[in-house]
């Protein structure tokens, strides 16, 4: 087990920039996801990490070794690939015990350890088979157990859930995250699914174009974004964002009103779900558009002053298309970022 | 639709019907020409053959191209292919130029090298005025068969490497590159990358070239011919001799069908040597 560093790492290819003067620590045992949309530069970061591809500038460190310019198989890591990567010449139990081999370690030990990693992950019946008598699923364990067999100071995985069908992959989540804390791997976990960051990390951090926007835990990340960007990104619905002037130390509209030590235009952000519904004249005007019917919830389209705001109800609410309700905002719950720069205040 | 149902048997018509005109009927003919031994009973064209002064060392002198030529095609496509795969700039016309003696024929390739290695040759030029040799050497000769087959061994690597070098190249292209780093990953150097990972998987590509290339390298004909003329024989050579020169279109014929039998158990060989576990196939 070990921390990873990583301080002031940049990446160009040719003029573009794909990381740009990045600083992150995982804790030794923490488990942080790398959430982005494509292209955000959290796949250029973990292949950095991996030794998979060159830096422009900036160090790696896991533990307390630099390892920015030794080999991926000198790094004392692991990784499980988008596509898994399993070897299709080599059974289960070959598989598994690749790592171990090519590290020379005694017949016994692999014998114990390649055990060890098939009991975690429940393919102990399959060690005799090739990867291709295997189900998508079957084969992401092997890959996992490959990778756990080594005992890596720091496991590094690649969108690893992302190539399985939906059921499959909430259960694999599940079971991923109670391997792995028994495990008490180091990981990074790049994803571009948010349900997976916020289920399996302790921290996630949230990338947008080359930089880290915010990092910090599930809860925070969700609630209190600081970047319009991440409220936006996170959750599901998104965060609204209305705009709003803020004047005389107050941010106060029709049905809405908060103390404020800014002056001049400014969004305010709110959840879905954040909301209580009252009276058109008891809040924020909100005129029903779209009705979604999800099964625990209704999920509400409007507008709010002429911008479109989405909102939660409780399955049972009797609303209807064209109606207009009162949004009634907890101060508490909102985030107020600048207009400008997208950022929280 | 009834045109429907006759469309696939009408589209492949003209190609079933070109093979069995021009490759199914001449080889049952050759088959048996080569038994029609006449007086000579059942196996007279065979006997011959067998007791041909030229029989034993044309097979010698294929075996030997073969079991050269093609290894070393092999090694050196394969070495090739990974050097490609490692540029990143000016790939296609590495490959290009590399592929070039594709296009060249077998005869043109053998008169090229000739020009080349003949005691008036390039080569011999080149090495007088370097003050290596005081006179042209021949390298061709009867008397020469060590240079004599390793000029044939060249000319013929040059000429056909390219073939294995093309489906080396698309195997390779067909490995995911997560393979190789997930080797790295776990340790593997670069050797056991080749051996452990890249070689497994390019078997079924290797099994391809090797079948294409033993098959064709057991017909090596014109090259040698055009190099070393009859001093070094070769069974394609010794048919061509009884049909030409012998006018005697049986024996020929047994020689052909010879080579075709090598050919089939040469295939046959590779198929179950290199035979992919079923349950390994992806």
């Amino acid at each position: 087990m070990a921390a990873i560093t990583i301080e002031g790492v940049s990446k160009r290819f040719g003029a573009a920039m794909a990381l740009e003067h990045l600083d992150l620590t995982v804790t030794d045992g923490e488990f942080v996801a790398l959430l982005g949309p494509s292209g955000c530069g959290k796949t250029t970061l973990l292949r950095i990490i991996a030794g998979l591809e060159t830096r422009s500038s900036g160090r790696v460190l896991i533990g307390d070794q630099d390892v920015s310019d030794l080999p991926p198989a000198k790094r004392g890591l692991a990784m499980v690939f988008q596509n898994y990567a399993v070897f299709p010449h080599l059974t289960v139990f070959e598989n598994v015990a690749f790592g171990l081999r090519m590290q020379k370690r005694d017949e016994a030990t692999i014998q114990r350890q390649v055990k060890r990693a098939a009991d975690l992950l429940q393919i102990g019946p399959y060690l005799d088979r090739y990867p291709a008598k295997l189900s998508g699923g079957q084969r992401q364990r092997v890959a996992v157990a490959r990778a756990l067999a080594v005992e890596p100071a720091v496991l590094l995985m690649d969108e690893p859930l992302s190539n399985l069908d939906a059921l499959l992959r909430l259960e694999m989540r599940a079971e991923l995250k109670s391997v792995l804390k028994e495990a008490g791997t180091t990981t990074l976990y790049v994803t571009h699914d948010q349900t997976e960051a916020m289920g399996l990390a302790d921290r996630i951090a949230v990338m947008y174009k080359g930089v880290i926007e915010q990092i910090d835990t599930p809860t925070r990340i969700y609630s209190k974004p600081s970047s319009t960007f991440v409220g936006g990104f996170v959750g599901s619905p998104p965060m609204n964002f209305l705009s709003m002037t803020a004047s005389a130390g107050r941010l106060a509209c029709a049905g809405f009103s908060m103390p404020l030590a800014h002056e001049g235009p400014v969004l305010l952000g709110f959840r879905g779900e954040d909301v209580a519904l009252v009276k058109a004249d008891q809040g924020l005007g909100f005129e029903v558009r779209v009705i979604e019917p999800m099964g625990s919830h209704l999920l509400l389209t409007g507008m709010v002053k002429g911008e479109r705001v989405r909102v939660v109800a409780a399955p049972q609410a009797e609303i209807e298309r064209g109606m207009t309700l009162g949004l009634q905002l907890d101060a508490a719950r909102v985030v107020v970022m600048d207009t400008q720069t997208g950022k929280a205040l | 639709m009834p045109t429907s149902r006759w469309l696939p048997y009408m589209l492949i018509a003209p190609a079933s019907v070109f093979l069995a005109v021009f490759f199914a009927v001449p080889l049952v003919q050759t088959i048996v020409l080569s038994f029609d031994g006449g007086t000579a009973g059942f196996l007279g064209n065979y006997q011959r053959m067998l007791n041909d002064l030229n029989f034993n060392v044309s097979i010698r002198n294929t075996f030997m191209l073969v079991l050269t030529v093609v290894p070393l095609q092999m090694m050196l496509a394969i070495g090739m292919g990974l050097m490609l795969q490692k540029m990143q700039k000016g790939r296609e016309l590495v490959l290009w130029i590399w592929t070039i003696p594709l296009g060249v024929s077998d005869l043109a390739a053998g008169l090229v090298w000739l020009a080349i290695l003949q005691n008036t040759g390039y080569l011999n030029t080149l090495l007088f005025h370097m003050g290596v040799i005081d006179s042209p050497t021949a390298w061709l000769n009867a008397e020469t068969p060590v240079t004599l087959f390793i000029a044939v061994v060249v000319a013929e690597i040059w000429r056909s490497t390219a073939v294995v070098l093309v489906i080396i190249v698309a195997g390779l292209q067909l490995i995911p590159k997560e393979f190789g780093e997930a080797a790295e990953i776990f340790g593997a150097g670069r050797w056991q990358k080749f051996t452990r990972v890249t070689l497994p998987m390019l078997k079924p590509s290797l099994q391809s070239a090797l079948i294409l290339r033993t098959v064709l390298a057991f017909e090596v004909f014109a090259a040698v011919y055009a190099i070393g003329g009859r001093n070094i024989p070769v069974l394609v050579g010794e048919a061509y001799v009884w049909q030409r020169e012998n006018q005697n279109y049986s024996v020929a014929a047994a020689y052909a069908v010879l080579i075709m039998v090598i050919s089939l158990a040469a295939t046959a060989v590779y198929l179950r040597l290199l035979r992919e576990k079923p349950e390994a196939q992806a």
